[in-house]
This record gives C-alpha cells, sequence and structure tokens, in this order.
C-alpha cells in the first residue's frame, strides 16, 4: 500500500507520520507543497504542525499551495486523504470538510491525552477497528470545531462525525470537551466518507514504551483496510 | 491604489480574544463596555488605477483567502 505525507513549510510532525505509516506497512513517500504532481498514492496525509506560522488563519495559506490542487483532485476521484491537526485546519480550509477550527475556548494551547468515542464505523478510515474508545494525544491551540446551525446539521444528517471527545468510559459530555468543539466533535468526515480530518495525532501512539497502543490500533487497522 | 479591508467575526461565532480583552479593559477601569470583538486589518496597495476593479479585485481576494466565510464578514471599507 502506497501512501504519500505533504510537508508543508512549518510542518513538524511529517515525519512522525511517515515513521507510522511506514511501521504499519505503507511504503510512504515524502511529497512538498511545491510539487504539482502526487506520487501514485493509495492513501494521502496532510499532518500536523504550523504550516506557514498559522499566519492569516491556520492552514489558510497552506490550502492554496500547489500540491493541494492534486490532493483536491485526488479526493474527488475518491481517493483516501487523512488530515491530522493542522492538515485538519487545512482541510477545512480548502473546503474539503465542512466547519472551520476556532481558537480553543479557554485561550490555551491544550497537550495532554484525550479519549475519543468512535461515532462512524461506516468508512474506510474506522471499520472493523475493535474498540470503540481510543486513547490519543492532542496538541493545539486551535481546535474548537465549529460550523452553521444549517452545516451541523448535514453533518449529522450524512452522519459525517467520525470522532467525539469522551472520558475513558465513553461519555460524551461538555466537561470532556477539551477545547469547546460543537457537539465535542473531534474529527469529520466528507459526504463520500474518503476524506477525514481529526485533532488527535495517531502517529503518537505507536510505541507502548513511550506512549500507548492506540494509534497502533488505528494505523493497524487502516492498513488491513486499505488492502 | 490602496485599498483597505476590514475582517470580523459573524456574530453568532464566540471570540474568547474579544471577551478577555473586554475583561482587562473593565480591570482597568473602562467599566461601561457591552462588548469588545476583535477582527483584523489589511491594507493593499495595487498596480491596478481603475477603482472598480480594484475593488473586485479586492472582494475576490477576500473570498478566497483574506476572509473565511463561516466565521468572517469583510468589509471593504476605503481606497486612496
Amino acid at each position: 500500500m502506497k501512501s504519500s505525507v505533504i510537508t508543508f513549510p512549518g510542518s513538524n510532525c511529517d515525519r512522525d507520520m511517515d515513521v507510522a505509516l511506514k511501521k504499519f506497512g505503507f511504503q510512504n513517500k515524502m511529497v512538498w507543497h511545491n510539487d504539482i504532481d502526487l506520487p501514485k498514492s493509495d492513501l494521502v496525509v496532510l499532518p500536523g504542525g504550523f504550516s506557514y506560522g498559522d499566519y492569516l488563519r491556520c492552514g489558510s495559506m497552506a490550502s492554496k499551495s500547489k500540491i493541494m490542487k492534486s490532493v483536491i483532485n485526488f479526493a474527488n476521484s475518491g481517493g483516501m486523504v487523512m488530515g491530522i491537526c493542522n492538515g485538519f485546519q487545512i482541510l477545512v480550509e480548502t473546503g474539503m470538510l465542512p466547519g472551520v477550527l476556532l481558537r480553543n475556548k479557554y485561550l490555551e494551547f491544550i497537550c495532554k491525552n484525550v479519549f475519543v468515542k468512535i461515532k462512524n464505523k461506516q468508512n474506510i478510515f474506522f471499520k472493523n477497528i475493535d474498540n470503540e474508545i481510543l486513547e490519543l494525544h492532542i496538541a493545539h491551540n486551535e481546535g474548537n470545531f465549529f460550523c452553521t446551525n444549517d452545516q451541523l446539521k448535514e453533518i449529522n444528517d450524512n452522519e459525517q462525525i467520525a470522532i467525539n471527545y469522551c472520558n475513558e468510559n465513553g461519555k460524551i459530555e461538555d466537561q470532556f470537551n477539551p477545547n469547546g468543539s460543537i457537539e465535542n466533535i473531534a474529527g469529520i468526515l466528507n459526504k463520500k466518507k474518503n476524506v477525514l480530518g481529526m485533532m488527535p495525532h495517531p502517529e503518537r501512539m505507536i510505541d507502548k514504551y513511550l506512549s500507548g497502543e492506540d494509534g497502533s490500533l488505528f494505523f493497524n487497522n487502516l492498513i488491513n483496510n486499505i488492502k | 491604489m490602496k485599498i483597505s479591508v476590514i475582517i470580523t467575526l459573524k456574530k453568532d461565532v464566540l471570540d474568547p480574544q474579544g471577551k478577555v480583552i473586554q475583561q482587562t479593559l473593565n480591570g482597568m477601569g473602562f467599566d461601561h463596555i457591552n462588548e469588545v470583538r476583535q477582527g483584523k486589518y489589511f491594507e493593499i496597495d495595487t498596480k491596478e488605477t481603475d477603482y472598480k476593479e480594484a475593488k473586485n479585485q479586492v472582494e475576490e481576494m477576500c473570498k478566497k483567502l483574506l476572509a473565511n466565510l463561516v466565521i468572517e464578514n469583510y468589509k471593504i471599507i476605503d481606497t486612496q
């Protein structure tokens, strides 16, 4: 299975993602934002970081970079695209996913482990995964998912919510919402369910001695789903 | 020709920074404030000499990059 990770100026989780993808069997290529063509890929990943120093709005400059035209075409023709953290912000700025990511409600940069509950398993990213709840890491200043009421209705009607913030027992409540996101949304899918954006970093949870292994569950499942 | 643009958050969007600024102002003794909303200001110096055309171009810039219309409004405020 082939994957591509796009590096923007200011990306800083691109190499972690490369390590994670390779660990679980992907043949991964790093792609520079100024390139025009994507290598042949089964999965394209927009990694976390601070592309263009988060100037203007997080992800806004990166969403206009040269490679993004190919990424958009790739997604429009059914290709799988995953944006983590800053990658999620880039995806909403392109319009590939609905909504926006605002500054965290309490104006703090949040860096901690959280629990998320998988809401939708009817998609290639999460189908067949045994767990209902994953412990993953978040590190962001702008992760407060917001959208209009019309968009929220559409997101719910089309079952586009992928994961919600919860506690270790899977309870989705305000007190377990780290950043103020509407309905505790931590990740969403597009209508066709081939594009996923999420704030948590699965690539940071792939080593039992350093972190946890819930990211391993995610990547293992992902490559089996794509095979 | 210079064109200025102001970007503001839409009414229903939470503005935590504006809120903190308001609280600080209150603490400094400015206690008659109903609300503070923070925005962005751009000055665009364009080679275009036709006013109408320049304004159209800036409007396109607002829609495509400067503002995110899900949460923000833009206003082209003046030209020189």
